[in-house]
């Protein structure tokens, strides 16, 4: 992406009809770290790759439950995404209120994209640059949605989003269409497998990763460290396995897939944060 | 005069729009707010059966103790799953009608598989009646709401002081004395059609009998999953020649 005359304004159109801003918020949910989603039949399962921005601190926390029935992972800028879960969370709660019933998956997502589109369309405000994976079990059954910093919100069987997500992607599409069968423990091993793909030079460990999971008998929840880590050592025993599976090369894959100065930004070295974690 | 229109002009700006303000001889504004009811309906009766569910209620709006009006509909479909009867003032139902109508409207306009159950209908209207409760000004019904969604039915009430709960079978005003025994004898969870429009069509015919407020024109609503449909009005056949008919005054000399 080039710098140009028509990119100062959202509310500014370029001549080719794109509106630069918007597209720029896009770029900096590539920055985050990952996020990854999947569903199969009966559970919507969310996983994050968490950075720490030195020794001293803790991991950043990406995943966040919204309701019962309802939670996120998200990309990019943390602090915006906290805010958008603050507005799904009233929103819930008052359907809550109202119709003691819980708020279906598809209009949440679709309020969210409308708050969404509001920021594409003023000129004192900027796009929220933070993308959400919403996970969540209403009547029509599992879903998994993306909600994009544009205002769009696109449905998925099993979808990947930050840095380096093209290999989680990749491992995703190899398999999505096993996952409808998948029992709920095999969904979470393939969530931990696709988010390892995403790592570079870095151990799976439940320090540095994030597992949640809902279910029509399940209410979200985000995994604890030790059945986090039980699973991370299963995975260790399948390794073999997984190694076949997954792509050749990550590092090559990832940096086919981009455009040119945004790859150069996401070969940087795992262990530092990028700002837009923060 | 000048108090009049200054009253006016403040009730305006207070939006009371429920309630009837009036100027008093000290020109401050007395708020009045629902006191009694002025077009009253008569009993509703709600039975769940096999498929789903059965409403009924005759078809009369009286005026005090005139029957005003004959063939006035006391049953209403709200959206595809749910129908709802009430009885009381009849104005105030038509206000929570397009109230309903209002809510089914915009959950439509969503454009997306969901739609709104009875059991959330229900809610909704409970919070509408115990809110204006909470003003004093309520809308004097009591609502039966019935429906069928996913395989489950649903019967629910709503008092016009938020009293609310769900039940086998309901009923409201004198249903609730003079057909409710009768349901409690008879109803069965797995009744047919015709058992159950023959069970309410007893009730009805009690009711004819015993309640002043009442004429013999009635509408059955049935919903089932396959969504509601509201009869055309019927009658039931009466028969006064029967024994308790007889010598009416014979426990009270002197009544007629």
């Amino acid at each position: 992406m080039f710098r140009n005359q028509y990119d100062t304004d959202v509310t500014t159109w370029s001549p080719a009809g794109r509106l630069h801003q918007v597209e720029y918020a896009m770029e900096g949910v590539k920055q985050g770290s990952a996020a990854v989603g999947l569903k199969c039949k009966t559970h919507v399962v969310l996983a994050s790759v968490n950075k720490a921005s030195s020794e001293l601190s803790s991991y950043q926390k990406k995943l966040f439950k919204i309701d019962e029935n309802i939670g996120v992972a998200m990309a990019g800028i943390i602090a915006d995404g906290r805010v958008l879960c603050k507005f799904m969370r009233s929103e819930c709660i008052y359907h809550q209120f109202v119709f003691e019933a819980p708020l279906p998956v598809s209009r949440l997502v679709v309020q969210v994209a409308d708050k969404a589109q509001v920021c594409t369309q003023r000129s004192w405000k900027r796009p929220y640059g933070v993308g959400l994976l919403v996970a969540g079990l209403d009547e029509a059954g599992p879903h998994l949605y993306y909600n994009c910093p544009s205002g769009n919100y696109y449905e998925y069987y099993a979808f990947a989003i930050g840095s380096r997500s093209q290999a989680a992607k990749t491992y995703l599409e190899r398999r999505f269409e096993t996952f409808k069968d998948c029992s709920r423990d095999e969904l979470i091993r393939h969530a931990l497998l696709a988010v390892k793909e995403s790592l570079q030079d870095e151990e799976l460990k439940s320090t540095n990763c994030g597992i949640a999971v809902v279910g029509a008998d399940e209410d979200f929840h985000i995994l604890d460290g030790e059945t986090l880590q039980s699973f991370i050592d299963t995975l260790e025993d399948n390794k073999a396995e997984a190694k076949e599976a997954a792509p050749e090369d990550p590092a090559s894959t990832s940096g086919g897939g981009e455009a040119g100065p945004s790859a150069g930004a996401a070969e940087e070295p795992p262990a530092e944060a990028t700002p837009m974690d923060m | 005069m000048e108090h009049t229109i200054e009253a006016f002009k403040r009730e305006e700006s207070l939006g009371a729009r429920h309630s009837g303000a009036a100027a008093a001889s000290d020109g401050k504004i007395h708020i009045e707010r629902t006191q009694y009811p002025y077009v009253t309906g008569s009993s509703v009766l709600g039975i769940k059966y096999k498929d789903g569910i059965l409403l009924a209620a005759d078809m009369a709006a009286s005026y005090g103790s005139t029957k005003r009006y004959k063939s006035f509909q006391r049953l209403k479909p709200v959206g595809k799953h749910a129908v709802i009867g009430a009885s009381g003032e009849m104005s105030d139902f038509q206000q929570i009608s397009t109230m309903l109508d209002e809510l089914t409207l915009r959950d439509q306009m969503w454009d997306d598989s969901n739609t709104l159950g009875p059991h959330e209908i229900h809610s909704y209207l409970n919070r509408i009646m115990y809110q204006r409760r909470n003003k004093f000004d309520p809308l004097w019904n009591n609502i039966i709401l019935g429906g069928v969604k996913n395989g489950k039915k649903y019967l629910g009430v709503v008092s016009m002081i938020g009293v609310h709960f769900e039940d086998d079978h309901v009923a409201t005003g004198f249903g609730q004395h003079l057909a409710r025994p009768e349901l409690r004898k008879q109803w069965r969870a797995d009744m047919t059609l015709e058992e159950g429009v023959r069970l309410l069509e007893k009730c009805l015919l009690v009711l004819y009998y015993r309640d002043r407020s009442s004429i013999n024109k009635y509408q059955i609503a049935k919903v089932t999953e396959e969504g509601v449909t509201i009869s055309s009005p019927f009658a039931i056949e009466t028969n006064w020649e029967l024994e308790a008919f007889q010598n009416p005054t014979k426990n009270a000399e002197g009544s007629w």
